[in-house]
């Protein structure tokens, strides 16, 4: 039997498709959740180093810490902590948060720190107070880099969600598990194959998102137009 | 809105003095610059106004209260402020922009975009720039729209830090004018930041000279300051060319302004041993044709040599100098308001009149 004809069978099954979608919302929500959660708190901690040289420094050593944790090891460490079960996406949830917090740290205090100067002093002679500054004008100001930093995080997360699949918490990673223990190509080379679409599409998604959100960074000649002229 | 400065110090952790001992008194509704090298503590202490900087002893009043018993973003709305390159917001329209503080302080949304057109009317930017980003505007609209945004929410004092140095010459000059004929309208109490004494002695009512370590050096009217520096750091400051500085704040009365032989454009003006100036229709000044010219038939451009500058009468008589000196004839042509031809003085008789000038600048 050939190895597209196993591939065939495989998705042939009614079950098969049904589950493999059920897996795919599954990673997209175990994935996606911390991205967001890990975003909002990176911001935070960059609310709280932006300027202050030791806090920056103390942020960037939690981060790079948190991120040598092996993923496996810290599934396994946090029901231990918080008393959930070991099998519950909330650990897998929490894990990633942790990851994209400690990935996203340096990239937010770099894009804060790339705002102007004379920016950020002429809003505060213009009367903003600090929160609503940061809110209005930094933040804003710093997407374009704190974008890339995003899409790193997410092509992490979403090959991270597997590792989840060895403590059974779902996701595309139970193809690979799946596979691995009947010795069946097919699940694995399915769950491969939608991973990367994923990761793609989330992507590209994340590219439109920025483009929505800077409008105007858009509008600044590129380099070949002030050649041009 | 008054501006006092008593007793003001700035000293920072590391021990430099950045403001010395600062008493100065700023009039309401007049324009006062700040002038002095990098290091005199001129942008320190005008960050002192806004609390942008808070002195380390001494205070600062505005309009007779100590600047700190208020809220520093509430006392910042009402203290219009433009630096160097606009510090415009990047992700905001122009019109946004110049709409941020009356959002600031709470107007409506339509209310604060309609002054913020209004605004853009009256710094002189045409109102389809409002839609634009500011990286989409030239370096002198950019600082125009600065203006606009420290004008928008109507406050009676206005800070700017070097506005103008970083566009060209040119744009900087045009920038400087509309300042002038702005605050002939609105009257404000403007505190302007410099390092350029030409810069100063245009736009200020009154110059403060600072030296390095922030200390005040001198305080007048420019002319003042030029024809009488209290001492040589202000002397070497204000610069080599002073007296022909001065001369902007001498008039020209005592100047005896001669008939010049004129010629008409499209007429035949024959031949003749001298300079002859080419008026237009309307008598106003085109060129010089040379002694001893033929011209084949009618006078044309063509046949004429560039002029000089010009000199309006009535105006200070540096302007009646430079006509003569740079006129290819030696005749400095003077033309009244509407630029028609009214004479001409030579250099002779425009250095007669300022040595017998009571105020001469050869006095100082």
């Amino acid at each position: 039997m050939t190895f597209l004809d196993e591939l065939g069978r495989f998705l042939g099954s009614e079950n098969v498709r049904e589950q493999l979608g059920r897996n795919l919302l599954e990673h997209c929500y175990l994935a996606l959740l911390p991205l967001v959660l890990g975003v909002v708190l990176a911001i935070g901690a960059g609310w709280l180093g932006r300027g202050r040289r030791r806090m920056r420094g103390a942020l960037f050593v939690v981060g790079n810490v948190l991120y040598t944790i092996p993923s496996l090891a810290l599934f396994l460490v946090i029901p231990g902590i918080i008393g959930t079960k070991i099998t519950s996406s909330v650990n897998v949830v929490l894990a990633l948060t942790i990851y994209t917090t400690a990935l996203l740290v340096r990239p937010v205090l770099d894009a804060l720190d790339n705002v102007p100067a004379h920016v950020v002093a002429s809003a505060t002679a213009l009367g903003y107070r600090p929160a609503r500054r940061f809110l209005a004008v930094e933040l804003p100001l710093a997407v374009p880099v704190l974008a890339a930093g995003v899409r790193v995080a997410s092509v992490s997360n979403i090959s991270l969600v597997s590792v989840g699949a060895l403590i059974g918490t779902g996701g595309l990673g139970v193809l690979f598990t799946d596979g691995f223990q009947r010795t069946y190509f097919a699940p694995i080379v399915v769950g491969i194959v939608l991973t990367v679409l994923l990761a793609l599409v989330v992507d590209v998604l994340l590219v439109a998102l920025r483009r929505v959100l800077t409008p105007w960074d858009r509008t600044a000649p590129t380099r070949a137009e002030v050649t041009a002229a | 809105m008054g501006i006092e400065f008593r007793g003001v110090t700035k000293t920072y952790p590391n021990g430099t003095v950045a403001v010395d001992d600062l008493d100065l008194s700023i009039e309401d509704g007049t324009i006062t610059v700040l002038v002095g090298p990098s290091g005199c503590g001129k942008t320190t202490s005008l960050r002192m106004i806004n609390r942008m900087v808070e002195p380390t002893s001494g205070a600062v009043l505005l309009d007779g209260r100590d600047v700190r018993e208020a809220d520093p973003a509430v006392l910042r709305r009402g203290i219009g402020y433009v630096i160097q390159h606009a510090g415009l917001f990047p992700h905001r329209t122009v019109l946004n922009n110049v709409a941020t503080v009356p959002l600031l302080s709470g107007w409506g949304r339509r209310r604060a975009r309609e002054r913020a057109a209004e605004l853009l009317e009256i710094v002189g930017l045409p109102g389809e720039l409002g839609d634009r980003y500011p990286a989409q505007l030239s370096g002198g609209q950019q600082q125009r729209v600065g203006v606009a945004r420290a004008l928008a929410a109507d406050a009676p004092v206005l800070l700017m830090d070097e506005p103008f140095s970083a566009v060209d010459p040119v744009v900087r000059q045009g920038l400087q004018d509309e300042l002038l004929r702005l605050q002939e309208r609105l009257g404000k109490t403007i505190v302007f930041v410099t390092h350029d004494i030409d810069e100063a002695v245009r736009l200020g009512d009154r110059v403060a000279v600072l030296r390095v370590g922030g200390s005040l050096a001198q305080y007048g009217t420019p002319a003042d300051v030029l024809r009488h520096p209290v001492d040589d750091f202000v002397a070497g400051f204000v610069g080599r060319d002073r007296g022909y500085r001065g001369l902007s704040f001498l008039s020209a009365e005592g100047v005896r302004i001669e008939d010049v032989p004129t010629v008409r454009l499209g007429g035949e003006p024959g031949v003749a041993p001298g300079w002859r100036l080419a008026v237009n229709d309307a008598g106003q000044p085109r060129g010089w044709l040379p002694p001893e010219s033929i011209v084949d038939g009618v006078l044309t451009e063509d046949d004429l040599v560039a002029g000089g500058s010009l000199y309006r009468q009535g105006t200070a008589i540096r302007g009646a100098l430079d006509a003569a000196l740079s006129s290819p004839a030696g005749l400095g042509v003077v033309v009244d308001d509407d630029g028609r031809v009214v004479g001409a003085v030579t250099a002779h008789q425009v250095l007669d009149a300022i040595e017998s000038h009571p105020e001469s600048v050869g006095s100082a």
